[in-house]
């Protein structure tokens, strides 16, 4: 038991199937709404929905949901700096 | 082979401390790709059109099929986790060789796609891509480098893969030490979420 609450969270089989069907529907919407719609729906599709999905896998099929909130913590850094650089790369050409 | 009862000689295992270590590694992978990322979003930025016209010449139902052999495969990995957790190691053998199944038809679908677009003369120094307007040269290089880089992940996805697979067969990997296999299905899982990623940007692009 002790053993098995150290190597963590049993994710059951119906939740990864969930997550995997939104995954799709989540594809397919994107798809959509990319070739239907006007180009800024599309960019707003784009920056709203593939995070999105990259959320559903960090946190069910990465188990993120249930690690330890330090590691939690460094992930959202790792991605806050990437976001940051891209802000203030876009800040500095916007002014040239 | 040992007889001694594991008691005797407990080997240390820093679970935590190898999970976290592969952890890092990803890190490192997400800001290699947000390297390409940000440079594609501000190349984008400065010929919005081009990217536009570039991205109309990429086949969408390869890259949206792809998309779903990735998202399948990272079900199967997440799948092939929870099962050996469970102890069901024909389960976590079926589910790993499904992953590679699906890993080799992402990576042939590839190889399709990109021997159309260089029977179109499109590639680097290509008679086509010579023609094309500034932006349009970034859009395919980038194109270029980020599915070659993506494509070399998967490729080494596909080799750790076969080594786990090899090692749940051995049982070197069993419902109680079977860090490696969640290590190679947090590797997998980061491949798809960055082609989540590359899909919108080139694909979707027009």
């Amino acid at each position: 038991m002790e053993h098995a609450e150290e190597q963590g969270h049993v994710v059951p089989y119906r939740t990864l199937v969930k997550v995997w069907l939104l995954l799709l529907i989540l594809t397919a919407v994107l798809v959509f709404v990319s070739t239907a719609f006007h180009e800024a729906l599309s960019v707003a599709a784009l920056l709203t929905l593939t995070p999105l999905k990259a959320g559903l896998v960090f946190f069910y099929f990465m188990h993120l949901k249930y690690e330890r909130p330090f590691l939690k913590a460094m992930v959202f850094m790792v991605l806050g700096v990437l976001i940051l650089f891209i802000g203030l790369t876009f800040l500095d050409i916007s002014y040239r | 082979m040992s007889t001694a009862p594991a008691h005797a000689h407990p080997v240390h295992k820093d679970y935590q401390g190898a999970k976290f270590g592969m952890w890092l590694f990803l890190f490192t992978e997400i800001l290699l790709f947000g390297g390409l990322f940000l440079l594609y979003s501000i190349y984008r930025s400065m010929y919005p059109i081009d990217f536009h016209n570039g991205g109309k010449h990429l086949n969408v139902i390869i890259g949206v099929a792809n998309t779903v052999i990735l998202l399948t495969s990272s079900l199967t990995v997440a799948v092939a986790i929870t099962a050996i957790q469970k102890g069901n190691k024909k389960l976590t053998l079926a589910c790993l060789g499904v992953t590679i199944v699906f890993a080799l038809m992402f990576l042939a679908n590839k190889y399709i796609e990109w021997s159309a677009e260089i029977r179109h003369g499109i590639y680097p120094n290509g008679p086509e891509l010579l023609k094309m307007p500034n932006g349009e040269k970034i859009f395919y290089g980038l194109y270029y480098s980020m599915t070659g880089l993506h494509g070399l992940h998967v490729l080494a996805g596909i080799i750790a893969l076969l080594i786990t697979l090899d090692f749940v067969r051995r049982d070197k990997i069993t419902g109680t030490d079977f860090n490696k296999l969640e290590n190679v299905g947090l590797y997998w899982h980061l491949v798809d979420v960055i082609w989540i990623f590359l899909l919108p940007l080139l694909y979707l692009a027009a």
